[in-house]
């Protein structure tokens, strides 16, 4: 225990300064509080805000390419007037419609569900649940946001280039990203992205070495490992796996950007472009997808754990009922985690790959559904017998579920690589990934937002606004990503700019017209959130209860508005788990309160 | 005019809903936020049972309208399809049922339990019997699906049998070429350095080598014939691309650099499968199925699986590439020089015509 009293010791000497400084003689500047902020709580809504930006940015993308995709014979003149030659005639340029495409799935992957969720509540909650003042090195904490702002500043330029943005697909596989030839997307567009994500790799990193960092090092006087939250876990896991594969994702980034520039031969070989035969040879396309899917199938498990994180504590809560079986919730964590690094190959089935190697990959792919299967069974009986509130925050960890269960049970079928043949880069795909990792995991952010807001500004959201929300986006995203599973079974393969001409696939004319219809409604609900959320900010009822939900975790103790350092005085002292809900008769028992003389352990 | 409307209507839209959102809150406050949160539980608990049968009648809804539009009707073109058809239907038992139960399960406790003021949440953290049940089950499920999946996998990617037609494709920006090996059954080496169009060699086959001299070359339909394995050698000369074949249930891609091949037997002649679909115009296509350009959409091939006599009928009316590269040894050629003589050329020939 000799090493626990150190490390205690240390957050109290950090406290005394921190109080003294921050409140009593050190004038905080507007500069200083909102802008350069080392403060994790203001960071967390620094990324949560530009997440929100990017959302609706890549969310209209969708919006544009959709109405192509749903009305294909219709022209839509103030398309011309926002994009002038990208839209010329109101018909969307192929090429446009592909940057559109392109980044629809960079921003939404990266941006969003990478910074935007667990950049936001990695930030936002180990400190608060872990009891610490602050994370471990506040100044890079400050940095990790500035590096994905400026990330952002590269990206969102590489929309007014004059060969537009990359264009060649969010995996960037080369030689396509390769070469200026191939594509209008890979000229200048092409190394702005590549610029960006380098930007975002770093981001990453900094943020993720300082969360597993805070968790490991700055936990409170008897927050044990297993007592963490579920959320602490979730994020835990999600920085190992973005601090141990991003890096290599650089590499990636960096050596296509010396096969583009520096007439290097990684990824190009025997390529006849144009008419112009170019001098590559010996290099493997192939290589750039291992590289880059060594970091794009954990990326979907980056952006999947802290929404499972998210979920498991909001359906504990308001389910008012232990989360069932927390040490299978950890270890399932970490079995998906620890087997995320070996599946990536099963996006590369049909790219000529040894079938034997092939069969691995298989056989771990499906592995995963285990621990996946352990989780739902879990949140199911974590609702069996409760008393359910039904919060804003508790209606998106419901729908989080129902839409895992949906997209998560088509990975059996993808991942079983003889049926990967018949169904790859079909929208059986499309419909598969969007629902298992995008919107369930969207869920998982409005989730955390709707279940944290009043801790974030000390007051509360409208919540018949975000009951409209919910019930909108959920009936939506069923009927907009159930049907596209039919579109994959037709074999209608995804990326496709126009089925007219095809005799295969021009049957689905009108349900694609009815996808991009609810896709617009969808898109327009969100705005309800997005009003609500900066209206409540100023406007929104204040909070009576310093602990709204009812809730054992740490942040609840703190002051309605926390200040820098999050705790006036002295850092509370857990003795117990977090789910001590409906224990011996009481609704809820703080992680703070000191064991009863009498009292059962759980 | 139009758009102007469209917007404030929108607007007025928004405008409504968040009126009804703050004067909702303004009730509950008055009426009492405990009562007033007591009875948006309920609704909400009323929702989510409503949802689940909403959703159960669109699961049926949707498949009645879009299953007939899938290629399951149709049936599988290929013999190696058929295996994956059947391992579609069980993988779809299997997790149709996990998902049915499991929705069901979710949506109804979701109702069932919703907050009464009757019951007591039971204190329930955790059970190693019900945990090693629900890991145990699904592990033998997925090992039984692996199985299945292996084993076809293995089928499909073992080499091709003995008797297969042999046929290159190359893809590149925005269509494929087709290449027959002639009578000797070799494809004629290729160097991507050699490939000039001008001098009608766009694959840049090395006519050095002479297995090369009796290859056809034809662009976008393939001809393939029915009953007869087909073992494709796939090709770029660009980008990534792939030989998507829905109706066969096979996908290859195309690299460059890196040939790759697949082979399927297809069952079904392109005249059957206008009669088995009752479409006309059914044809056989090709897609490419990796993202390639802005031409993607347009990057269409086209197979024609015809008998073994209308294959026949349809080869001996091509002309071997090399003769159109080099015009003047082609023996059918009126202006052929009359003494032109090395015997090579006269071998060739004769090796070429049927």
């Amino acid at each position: 225990m000799d090493n626990e009293e150190v490390l205690h010791q240390q957050p109290l000497v950090v406290h005394d300064l921190g109080h003294e400084a921050h409140e009593h003689h050190h004038k905080e500047t507007f500069i200083t509080k909102y802008i350069f902020s080392q403060d994790h709580k203001m960071i967390s809504k620094q990324f949560l805000i530009t997440g929100m930006i990017w959302a609706v940015i890549g969310g209209l993308f969708s919006v544009i390419f959709r109405l192509e995709l749903g009305y294909p014979d219709q022209t839509f003149p103030f398309l011309e007037d926002i994009f002038g030659r990208w839209a010329a005639g109101g018909k969307l340029d192929p090429e446009f419609y592909y940057a559109m495409v392109t980044m629809h799935g960079t921003i939404l992957v990266f941006f969003v569900l990478t910074a935007g969720l667990s950049g936001t509540f990695s930030n936002f909650l180990i400190p608060l649940q872990v009891g610490a003042r602050d994370m471990a090195s506040p100044f890079l904490n400050m940095l990790s946001y500035w590096f994905f702002f400026a990330a952002s500043i590269v990206m969102f330029s590489s929309l007014f280039v004059q060969t537009g943005p990359a264009s060649g697909g969010w995996t960037i596989y080369p030689p396509l990203s390769a070469l200026g030839d191939a594509m209008e997307g890979s000229k200048a567009g092409m190394d702005l992205w590549l610029a960006s994500i380098a930007l975002f790799i770093i981001s990453v990193l900094l943020g993720g070495l300082n969360y597993i960092t805070t968790i490991l090092n700055l936990r409170t006087k008897g927050m044990y490992m297993t007592r963490l939250p579920l959320t602490i876990w979730a994020f835990f896991f999600t920085a190992v796996l973005g601090v141990l594969t991003f890096p290599v994702l650089l590499s990636a980034v960096i050596l296509l950007l010396f096969d583009r520039h520096l007439g290097t031969s990684f990824y190009l070989s025997d390529i006849v472009i144009g008419g112009k035969i170019l001098p590559n040879e010996g290099g493997s396309p192939i290589l750039f997808q291992h590289l880059f899917w060594f970091l794009g199938h954990p990326e979907v498990y980056i952006i999947a754990l802290p929404a499972m994180g998210i979920a498991s504590e909001v359906i504990a809560t308001n389910a008012r009922k232990p989360i069932f079986g927390y040490m299978a919730m950890v270890g399932s964590l970490f079995a998906i985690a620890s087997l995320s690094f070996m599946v990536w190959a099963h996006h590369m089935f049909v790219t000529g790959m040894n079938p034997f190697l092939g069969s691995f990959f298989v056989l771990l792919t499906l592995l995963i559904a285990v621990p996946s299967a352990i989780k739902v069974f879990n949140w199911l009986t974590t609702l069996w017998k409760g008393n359910i509130h039904f919060t804003p925050g508790m209606l998106f960890s419901i729908g989080f579920v129902s839409l895992f269960i949906s997209g998560g049970l088509t990975g059996i079928w993808l991942g079983n690589s003889a049926l990967d043949i018949h169904l790859h880069d079909t929208y059986f795909v499309v419909a598969h990934f969007h629902l298992v990792m995008g919107v369930a995991s969207m869920f998982g952010m409005f989730a955390g937002v709707y279940h944290w807001y009043p801790k974030m500004f000390g007051r509360h959201m409208n919540h018949t606004l975000a009951y409209i929300h919910f019930w909108v986006t959920m009936i939506g995203a069923y009927l907009i990503f159930w049907p596209m599973h039919y579109e994959g079974l037709a074999g209608m393969p995804r990326r496709y700019y126009d089925f007219s001409n095809w005799e295969s696939f021009k049957m689905f004319s009108g349900l694609n017209e009815f996808i991009s219809v609810i896709a617009l409604i969808v898109f327009a609900t969100q705005f309800l959130f997005i009003f609500n959320f900066f209206y409540s900010m100023f406007k929104g009822r204040k909070l009576a209860n310093p602990n709204p939900w009812g809730s054992n975790t740490m942040e609840w103790t703190t002051p309605i508005h926390p200040p820098h350092g999050n705790w006036h005085g002295e850092i509370p002292e857990v003795h117990r788990w977090p789910y001590d809900y409906g224990k011996e008769g009481r609704d809820f028992i703080p992680q703070t309160e000191p064991a009863g003389a009498n009292e059962s352990s759980h | 005019m139009n758009d102007f409307f469209l917007i404030a209507i929108l607007v007025l839209i928004y405008v409504v809903i968040f009126q009804i959102s703050k004067a909702s809150e303004y009730v509950s406050i008055l009426k009492g936020e405990e009562k007033a949160r007591k009875q948006n539980n309920k609704i909400n608990g009323f929702l989510m049972i409503a949802f689940l049968i909403a959703g159960l009648v669109g699961v049926w809804w949707c498949n009645k309208l879009y299953y007939p539009k899938t290629l399951f009707p149709q049936g599988s073109a290929s013999a190696e399809g058929e295996n994956i058809d059947t391992m579609l239907w069980i993988t779809i038992a299997v997790t149709g049922v996990v998902f049915f139960i499991t929705q069901i399960l979710l949506f109804a406790f979701s109702f069932r339990y919703q907050e009464s003021e009757k019951r007591k949440p039971l204190y329930f953290t955790h059970s190693n019997k019900l945990e090693l049940i629900w890991t145990g089950i699904p592990a033998i499920v997925l090992t039984v699906l692996v199985v299945f999946g292996l084993k076809y996998w293995f089928k499909f990617t073992s080499d091709a049998p003995k008797n297969s037609q042999l046929i290159e494709i190359t893809g590149h920006q925005f269509g494929w070429e087709i290449r027959y090996p002639g009578r000797d059954g070799l494809l004629g080496r290729k160097n991507f350095k050699l490939t000039d169009p001008a001098k009608n060699n766009p694959l840049g086959v090395d006519w050095a080598d002479v297995a090369s001299h009796d290859d056809l070359h034809v662009a976008t339909t393939m001809h393939v014939v029915v009953n007869k394995p087909v073992k494709l050698v796939i090709n770029s000369q660009d980008v990534i691309h792939d030989v998507g074949l829905p109706h066969f249930r096979m996908k290859m891609d195309a690299v460059p650099g890196t040939p790759t091949t697949l082979w399927f037997t297809p069952i079904y002649t392109t005249a059957q499968m206008k009669e088995k679909t009752g479409n006309p115009d059914f044809t056989y296509e090709i897609s490419c199925d990796q993202m390639c350009g802005k031409g993607h959409f347009t990057m269409r091939g086209i197979i024609i699986v015809e008998s073994q006599q209308e294959f026949d009928g349809w080869i001996v009316t091509q002309k071997p590439e090399y003769y159109k590269a080099f015009p003047a040894l082609d023996p059918s050629n009126p202006h052929l020089p009359v003494n032109d003589s090395t015997s090579k050329t006269v071998a060739q020939g004769v090796s070429i015509k049927k």
